[in-house]
């Protein structure tokens, strides 16, 4: 299945270094990303993938004293300079860390999205809804409690009302922050299924310290370190023939 | 270890359990005494002078004889509604202010907010009433009168103001207070998804914390409804029903503090002014069981315990 479909860049960035403060979190990484298909970042706590999948969507601008240099560029879009930010989120979703459903109904949380874009009709709601859910595949858990509260849910439900919450504004790409680290292994293997099923429709990024899972279902891999991106390619090539010995180290379990 | 220590130690801890509920159990008490003590007195212009509840909180004739033999009239509605409607018109005045507040205080300018609003707001909820009430008195009183042609500037419109200022603080820190309670994830999944701060506010911060905003509310609601000092300054203090917003009137407690000094102890009249503070005690009931049925939703709201 590979070779024959065509890449297309998604992301390119180009040169970027953050600081929060003196903090130098990010040291000029500049990497491309393809459209459908998954890239995982991994790298021990610290290491700067999480800062870095936030700048994708512009999440820093939210924290105080980060300052960015450096280009992001999206569909060949810079999106520090041509794009306002929260336009952006529209086309770039997320997913985090911690399920972190609002304190509303099932239905409400997904349509959530949607509303805040002017839809207002019930019918027209109704149908994102059902799609959004049936496309996080959870239709079928949560379809007879929609009007329960979403906190009521486990948290592998949560999450993946989550994923269905970002499904319903039609974004482009997900980010997922470590989005299975506060999973018990079969709502991880359910959210795995999912990124998987995904990608045919959108391009995923995914923060994982769980070397297994970027194995598992990326495409493409990159590891960071200390800020840096130390190595970064197709992920069956990176596990199996590291180049770089701090990347080997890593991922032979040799520290981290 | 040896056991004298041993000892030592749980005889400590003995005394000092007993001490803390000792102190709990007299709030209590002191609690119930007022309350029962209220039904005893107040239950006079019913039992004893023979009133009926009805012509108590319905009648405008206030006529009550100060003597042990009665027969005068005690209906209190001029009261009454004079408390609603100062109390109704204060909370009209502060509470789109103290809301404003507590959102600029929290969600827009949260450093200048903790550090100086904050305070300030404070200060505002340590000034007594009776400088509250004086400064009513002098600047809004005239300032009423001369700025809508009345006669007096005694009126409502002068106690709302003034109750409106004196309860802001109280709803705009709890509100404040609920506001900050909601959790930072859900503003963080808001902005993931692409809102604007104004959204955000509106659709997900201010209904998660809507039964911490409303407790709030009802605890400024109760503490006009319990001010009788500045308010008596700047009412007018008139025996009749209000017709308009520049009415003179009074309010329950108002009546209470202007007559408690002269009226014989046993007499209707008294007995009329026990019943009234009997009245406050369960109005004030009321508003705290209104807050703890809100308290218990919102926490509920926020950890999700109905599925």
């Amino acid at each position: 299945m590979t070779g024959e479909r065509m890449s297309n860049i998604k992301f390119e960035i180009e040169h970027l270094n953050l600081h929060y403060g003196s903090f130098h979190a990010l040291k000029d990484i500049s990497m491309k990303i393809e459209e459908n298909e998954i890239t995982a970042f991994i790298g021990p706590s610290g290491c700067g993938k999480s800062t870095f999948l936030k700048t994708l969507n512009r999440m820093n601008d939210l924290e105080d004293n980060v300052t960015i240099d450096g280009t992001v560029r999206m569909d060949g879009k810079d999106i520090y300079k041509e794009m306002d930010p929260i336009a952006l989120r529209h086309d770039v979703g997320m997913v985090f860390q911690q399920p972190n459903p609002f304190p509303k109904s099932v239905y409400d949380n997904v349509a959530y999205g949607p509303r805040i874009f002017g839809i207002r009709k019930k019918s027209q709601l109704d149908e994102i809804v059902e799609r959004s859910l049936r496309q996080a595949a959870i239709w079928d858990e949560l379809k007879d409690r929609l009007k329960k509260s979403a906190l009521g849910l486990s948290g592998g439900q949560q999450q993946r009302l989550c994923i269905a919450r970002t499904l319903a504004i039609q974004p482009k790409v997900i980010l997922m922050d470590e989005p299975t680290s506060a999973l018990d292994p079969i709502s991880t293997s359910k959210i795995e299924d999912l990124a998987m099923e995904l990608k045919k429709d959108y391009t995923i990024i995914i923060v994982t310290h769980n070397m297994q899972q970027a194995a598992r279902i990326s495409d493409k891999t990159a590891f960071f370190l200390l800020g840096e991106a130390i190595e970064y390619g197709k992920t069956a090539d990176l596990f199996a023939r590291p180049q770089d010995e701090r990347t080997e180290n890593y991922i032979t379990g040799r520290f981290g | 270890m040896n056991t004298t220590t041993q000892k030592g130690m749980f005889h400590k801890e003995y005394a000092w359990r007993g001490i803390a509920i000792v102190c709990g159990l007299f709030v209590i008490v002191l609690t119930l005494g007022i309350g029962a003590f209220l039904v005893y007195k107040g239950s006079d212009t019913f039992l004893k002078f023979g009133h009926t509840l009805w012509e108590f909180l319905g009648s405008t004739q206030w006529q009550p004889v100060d003597s042990a033999q009665g027969g005068g009239s005690v209906g209190t509605l001029i009261f009454i509604v004079g408390s609603l409607v100062t109390c109704g018109l204060a909370l009209l005045i502060a509470t789109p202010f103290a809301l404003g507040s507590a959102i600029f205080m929290t969600e827009i300018s949260d450093k200048f907010g903790e550090k100086f609003y904050r305070p300030v707001v404070q200060i505002f909820a340590g000034i007594p009433s009776v400088v509250y009430g004086w400064v009513g008195l002098t600047v809004l009183v005239p300032f009423i009168r001369n700025i809508f042609n009345r006669q007096v500037g005694h009126s409502i419109l002068a106690a709302g103001i003034v109750l409106a200022v004196m309860i802001f603080p109280t709803i705009t820190t709890v509100s404040a207070d609920a506001i900050l309670a909601v959790p930072d994830s859900c503003r963080k999944a808001a902005y993931g998804l692409g809102s604007t701060r104004w959204q955000t506010i509106r659709r997900i911060v201010l209904p998660a914390s809507a039964p911490g905003i409303i407790s709030g509310v009802i605890l400024g609601l109760a503490r006009a409804f319990g001010e009788a000092l500045a308010v008596a300054m700047v009412i007018g203090q008139t025996t009749a029903l209000p017709t308009s917003i520049f009415s003179t009137t009074k309010t329950m407690t108002t009546e209470i503090a202007s007559q408690m000094g002269n009226s014989m102890e046993g007499g209707e009249l008294k007995s009329a002014l026990w019943t009234m503070s009997l009245l406050l005690f369960l109005v004030s009931l009321l508003f705290i069981t209104l807050i703890h049925f809100c308290t218990s939703r919102g926490k509920k709201k926020l950890e999700g315990g109905n599925a």
